[in-house]
């Protein structure tokens, strides 16, 4: 009588299988950077391109990299989050327009508003490189030591702000650098 | 009409994927572009995931391309290269991933069940064979040699 049962669990248990293998996105792939050093960056202003920006004069806070750009179409639908992220929670955002022309990334933001405390040009994508990159736009979280904690993969919705990243930001600013 | 076949053979026999001219890079040494072949066809394009670096068109698998020549010119080794892009893209860019502790359960998964299946296997006849025994009763097959014609055996 049991052994009756035994194909009838090896079918029940490969539909569980089957069924959490739906439940996983084939687009996010976890990065080997969690936990690491964020890759060092130097990159012109948005702004300004006479002026650069190092990464290293982040250390000591937890601050936020947010990759997109102009020709990113799920950006558009993530944009309006961290214009109110950025008006609601003291956040530091930093914007890295990937692999775009520089009047494009500007108009972007003219039209768009402006989250970020500051936005550097990544236009040949070779930083993305460093950090991994595959599809814009992807957020990293960084703590006050200059590790990546977090990587959200694809545009940030209100629920991953509320459930993963707020409080993920909190905890991380009671950390001692 | 007939030419208008013809037109749309020649027109379909162009877009053969031997075609693919953007994958030329230009190599004064033959080991190197041989290397260079070797790689780009074992790394994944993270963009459109079933295709190698070499066949994607994808910009990014544009971009890693590049990246792999450069380093290769650089005289980077191909296990510094491979170490460039897992560090980056992890073990998913590679089509055959490294055996390590994340990817025992892939590598070894095959054999696991191969070895579960023999055993079951062999566990199943050997239950058979204990059971081929039919323990038929000494008098009944006493009756049975009889109706069979073999008197003597009885």
């Amino acid at each position: 009588m049991l052994r009756g049962l035994i194909p009838l669990a090896v079918f029940l248990l490969l539909i569980a299988l089957l069924w959490a293998g739906l439940q996983l996105d084939p687009r996010k792939i976890p990065s080997p950077l969690i936990d690491k050093p964020a890759p060092e960056f130097s990159l012109p202003r948005l702004d300004n391109p006479e002026l650069s920006f190092n990464s290293k004069d982040l250390l000591g806070q937890v601050w936020l990299l947010n990759i997109w750009a102009s020709w990113c179409v799920a950006c558009r639908s993530e944009h309006p989050v961290l214009n109110a992220w950025s008006q609601q929670d003291d956040i530091f955002l930093v914007g890295m327009d990937y692999k775009d022309r520089r009047e494009d990334g500007h108009n972007w933001l003219e039209t768009l508003g402006n989250p970020y405390r500051l936005s550097v040009m990544d236009e040949k994508g070779r930083t993305g490189m460093d950090w991994g990159v595959y599809g814009v736009p992807e957020t990293f979280v960084i703590d006050k030591k200059g590790i990546i904690r977090y990587k959200h993969i694809g545009p940030v919705s209100w629920d991953d702000l509320k459930t993963t990243l707020r409080p993920l930001i909190n905890q991380l600013r009671q950390e001692t650098s | 009409m007939r030419q208008h076949i013809l037109l749309l053979i020649v027109a379909l026999a162009c877009t053969n994927s031997s075609f693919a001219a953007f994958n030329l890079k230009r190599f004064d040494n033959p080991e190197y572009a041989q290397r260079y072949e070797g790689l780009i066809y074992q790394m994944r394009c993270l963009v459109c995931q079933n295709q190698t670096i070499a066949d994607s068109d994808a910009d990014l698998a544009k971009d890693l391309r590049n990246e792999i020549y450069k380093m290769i010119k650089a005289g980077k080794t191909d296990q510094q290269i491979v170490d460039f892009m897992v560090a980056r893209y992890g073990e998913f860019v590679l089509y055959k991933p490294r055996v390590e502790q994340k990817t025992w359960l892939l590598w070894g998964g095959p054999a696991l069940l191969l070895f579960a299946g023999v055993a079951t296997l062999i566990w199943n006849i050997s239950r058979k064979n204990r059971q081929s025994d039919p323990g038929i009763e000494q008098s009944a097959l006493d009756k049975a040699h009889q109706l069979l014609g073999e008197d003597d055996r009885a």
